[in-house]
């Protein structure tokens, strides 16, 4: 077979989209730049974040202060900020919709009545739950009430000459063994989207601008009058796509490897395993994708019969195949052999055992190669059926 | 030389072409003339191998559009309508580009490119990107796309379409210089002054099928001194009259 016809078709269109401001962009800038920055970005805010929270006096509003002294000093000597304030009921749900006190605790008028004959004492505590940030205050707040009510209990039951032992029949203890890397993977977890999703957008442009903009611009007539056969040329646009696509990826990978390791994972006694050999192995992991993704998009691109067409099909399109990273993320699946056989799963699965810094099972990674470039395989030959077509013109 | 036998082309339930023979040789210019829809696009469509006839065959020297398109697209240059070219190539890599897809070796292409750029008179703009040409600039490139692998046959759809009078004469030039060179020129028109200047064969189509063929003496002869009472008269007639279609 002479493949000259592939060679320059890939070379011209490598060349053309490189000084093609939009491809440019989206293959070299957008995923490979802002995605790692901005994942690099959240873990470290909510790192801040969550380090200031633990660290930082919770701030608690209080009505009627006077009517509980002795818990306010207990809560007061445990680390939360009391402020008395005077507001009804109405005032008090406006003050926390409205986020000018975060907690508010309400001492209602027989509470200390009701502790002094042994009845269960209410207090009321308001907070918004909606707010993710709040709830570990509250959390912590409601925590020391319940302390301070069974140091209670346990001085009464002293009181009556039982040993408080004897009431605390069970008592738990959590152990948590996730080990730092494998905590690492839900804080990174977004991470393998963002490289595939990244990887895909790379050759987005070009497998638009190589198909539905080739026929828009009125060159694709004159094209195939040139003595190639008809599927070489897709051939040699799949390849330029996928040249880009294999840029993106090296990029984003790279990029990933360096905005992390500037990231104070380490803080959350995490540590992901995103050294060069690891970024390397994520690297080959989503290869073989990188046939499958090029033909699809320019199968896809190849059915549009305008530029714009295109663009909206493949808005769409384009989060298909990453799918199953979603439902991944759902269910909590874990890799498998029957999962190898599903792209984009697949290598999602496959890197998230690299992050982990698990070892990876053999028989999975060829399953999971194998598979991809068949598939792959395939669709480049349906896209060369595709241009072998008439309708091809419009 | 071109010879059409009895192409016919349908599109679902139209007749684009229905059964058009004719032949271009080679040190004449040919021209497909025909009112907008007649079919000559498509005629030429097949001709240049990107359509498919449903029936009938083409021959390019001798060489079946059908049974060895590549064969067939190695000795033709096609000017398509609306001459597309590629916006970020200068017009020198555009015309190299169309070398090398037709297997010109990187010398090769690149002293063909630099001759035809001379040839056409397009050294201002060489090595600029096609993104802002006129539409001079766009067909001169598309032209020297056309000939960059020196193909025996040319076939062009519209070529003058949106062009200005000094484009028009340099493009008339050349296809004099090329059919004086002995090349096979076809054009496809709907201007009558453009195929009575140039062509020195006329192919009159309507309705998809050929109405009159001949010299344009042979085709004023079919009514009125200028070739266009003749193609009006022709075009009343309705039916092709079984005489004059070949």
């Amino acid at each position: 077979m002479n493949l000259r016809g592939i060679w320059a078709v890939f070379r011209k269109e490598f060349r053309e989209n490189l000084r093609d401001r939009r491809t440019l962009l989206s293959a070299l800038a957008f995923g490979p730049l802002f995605g790692p920055i901005l994942v690099a970005g959240l873990v470290q805010f909510s790192i801040s974040h969550a380090e200031e929270q633990s660290e930082e006096n919770i701030a608690l509003a209080v009505t009627h202060a006077e009517r509980a002294p002795n818990l306010l000093a207990y809560l007061t000597a445990r680390g939360i900020d009391i402020e008395k304030v005077d507001l009804d009921e109405n005032g008090t749900r406006h003050a926390v919709v409205t986020q000018k006190h975060k907690v508010v605790l309400d001492i209602p008028v027989d509470f200390g009545d009701r502790l002094q004959d042994g009845q269960p004492a209410p207090v009321v505590l308001y907070s918004d739950s909606s707010r993710g940030f709040e709830r570990r205050g509250v959390g912590r707040v409601r925590t020391l009430i319940s302390q301070y009510g069974i140091e209670i209990a346990q001085l009464r039951f002293l009181a009556r000459g039982i040993d408080p032992i004897s009431v605390l029949p069970i008592s738990v203890q959590e152990i948590d063994v996730s080990t730092p890397s494998s905590r690492s993977v839900i804080v990174l977890n977004v991470m393998t989207y963002i490289v595939l999703l990244s990887m895909l957008a790379g050759g987005l442009y070009l497998a638009i601008d190589a198909t539905a903009g080739e026929r828009e611009r009125g060159s694709l007539e004159v094209l195939l009058t040139a003595p190639v056969p008809r599927e070489h040329l897709i051939y040699g646009k799949i390849a330029a796509c996928a040249s880009y696509m294999l840029i993106s990826l090296v990029l984003t990978v790279t990029m990933f490897s360096i905005a992390m390791s500037f990231v104070g994972l380490e803080q959350l006694g995490i540590t992901a395993n995103l050294g060069p050999a690891a970024a390397v192995t994520l690297m080959a992991c989503c290869a073989p994708l990188i046939l499958f993704g090029a033909s699809y998009l320019s199968i896809i691109s190849g059915f549009a019969k305008s530029y714009r067409e295109a663009q909206t099909y493949l808005g769409l399109i384009i989060t298909i195949p990453t799918m199953p990273l979603m439902f991944a993320g759902l269910l909590g699946l874990q890799a498998k052999a029957g999962l190898m056989f599903v792209p984009f799963l697949s290598q999602h699965l496959l890197m998230t055992t690299v992050v982990r810094a698990e070892p990876i099972e053999t028989s999975f990674v060829v399953i999971s190669v194998v598979s991809t470039l068949v598939y792959g395989a395939v669709l480049m030959y349906l896209a060369g059926r595709l241009y072998r077509r008439e309708a091809l013109l419009g | 030389m071109l010879e059409a036998r009895g192409l016919c082309k349908s599109f679902g339930e139209v007749a684009a072409v229905r059964g058009v023979s004719f032949t271009a040789r080679d040190g004449q210019i040919t021209g497909l003339l025909g009112a907008n829809g007649a079919g000559k696009s498509t005629t030429l469509r097949m001709l240049y191998t990107v359509l498919k006839p449903d029936q009938g065959d083409a021959l390019i020297d001798g060489r079946s559009v059908i049974g060895d398109p590549l064969a067939a697209r190695r000795s033709i240059g096609v000017l398509s309508h609306g001459a597309g070219i590629y916006n970020h190539l200068t017009a020198r890599e555009n015309i190299a580009y169309f070398g090398e897809l037709h297997g010109l070796g990187r010398a090769e292409r690149t002293a063909r490119a630099a001759e035809l750029i001379e040839l056409l008179e397009m050294q201002p703009f060489a090595d600029r990107l096609a993104k802002g040409f006129s539409q001079g600039q766009k067909l001169k490139t598309a032209l020297a796309r056309s000939l960059v692998h020196k193909p025996r046959n040319i076939l062009l759809d519209e070529p003058t379409n949106g062009l200005d009078v000094m484009a028009v004469r340099g493009l008339r030039k050349l296809l004099t210089q090329l059919r004086d060179a002995g090349h096979c020129v076809l054009f496809s028109s709907h201007v009558m002054q453009e195929v009575e200047q140039l062509c020195d064969e006329v192919v009159v189509i309507a309705n998809g099928q050929v109405v009159a063929a001949g010299t344009l003496d042979d085709i004023r002869a079919h009514g009125g001194d200028r070739l266009e009472d003749a193609f009006v008269a022709l075009m009343d007639g309705g039916e092709p009259r079984p005489e004059v279609a070949k």
